[in-house]
């Protein structure tokens, strides 16, 4: 039970600071990702922000076999540079690039009741969904 | 390079981007797991055997908005202009995408860069490349806003 709370709490943290960043707003993503027009470099803070605490967090949880409620730590691979994770990430540059919102945000306008955010999830969810014989076919 | 300097919310930018701090280390110290969005969405639609704690921090997430209206008063300022064909694409190549890359700007760019991984700096590199160059495609040449 207890990492059920603390993994809601944590999402419910991150939500707030999407919110507080801008990070939710699709208009203030497109302006930072219009580097070739009028450009506003906000969302460069929420990252070096983000990191600037993260840092010493994950410094210490690299160290570690357990979390603090005792599951064991989960770190993913850090060092396999490969055409699948390059090929995905131009795609989800893409598809952010055409509305200016990502998952996380997507499912913070979804709490807000916004009809579009609950369009883009449900496409994105669909998107997740077709990745998963891809992803079969490819391994 | 135009900065829009009219637009420019370096205090609230910075104070989010710690609070998006501050949840991804509570996230790995408190329960091991990677604040990833992408992944535990993906998990959930795989039915990991690990589904509830993504399911819990998903909901937080999704009550965010809520806490914030009840706590600290109206909503930020929000618009979303994609018409609805462009918002619908937007979410497949989103989904697939982070899907294939194993992770989008919350798993790659802010836990993946905590960790000085060379896996998630290719990542972020290359999906900021491709939403720069998407914008700019988009907004200036096609003049579509």
């Amino acid at each position: 039970m207890s990492k059920l709370l603390s993994a809601a709490l944590a999402g419910l943290l991150f939500g707030l600071g999407l919110l507080l960043s801008g990070m939710s707003n699709p208009a203030k993503v497109l302006g930072f990702l219009d580097v070739t027009g009028q450009w506003d470099p906000s969302l460069m803070l929420v990252m070096g922000g983000a990191i600037a605490i993260g840092f010493f967090a994950f410094r210490r949880a690299e160290r570690q076999t357990h979390s603090l409620l005792g599951e064991p730590m989960q770190l993913p691979d850090k060092s396999r540079l490969t055409p699948r994770l390059v090929v995905g990430s131009a795609l989800f540059g893409i598809g952010w690039g055409l509305a200016g919102i990502c998952p996380g945000p997507g499912l913070v306008l979804v709490g807000m009741g916004q009809a579009g955010g609950v369009y883009f999830v449900v496409a994105m969810l669909l998107g997740m969904w077709c990745a998963r014989p891809l992803i079969k076919w490819l391994s | 390079m135009n900065i829009a300097w009219a637009s420019f919310t370096p205090a609230a930018a910075l104070a989010g981007g710690l609070l998006i701090g501050v949840a991804a280390s509570w996230l790995v110290l408190f329960n091991g797991r990677i604040a990833g969005i992408s992944g535990m969405l993906g998990g959930l639609l795989d039915r990991a055997s690990d589904w509830s704690w993504r399911l819990a921090f998903v909901l937080g997430l999704l009550l965010a908005p809520l806490l914030w209206s009840g706590l600290i008063g109206p909503l930020p300022a929000m618009q979303l202009d994609a018409p609805l064909p462009r918002l619908l694409l937007a979410g497949v190549l989103v989904g697939l995408g982070t899907r294939l890359a194993s992770g989008c700007t919350s798993g790659h760019g802010v836990c993946g860069l905590s960790r000085l991984s060379p896996r998630s700096l290719l990542a972020t590199l290359t999906f900021m490349a491709s939403a720069m160059l998407t914008v700019l495609v988009v907004r200036h040449w096609l003049n579509g806003g």
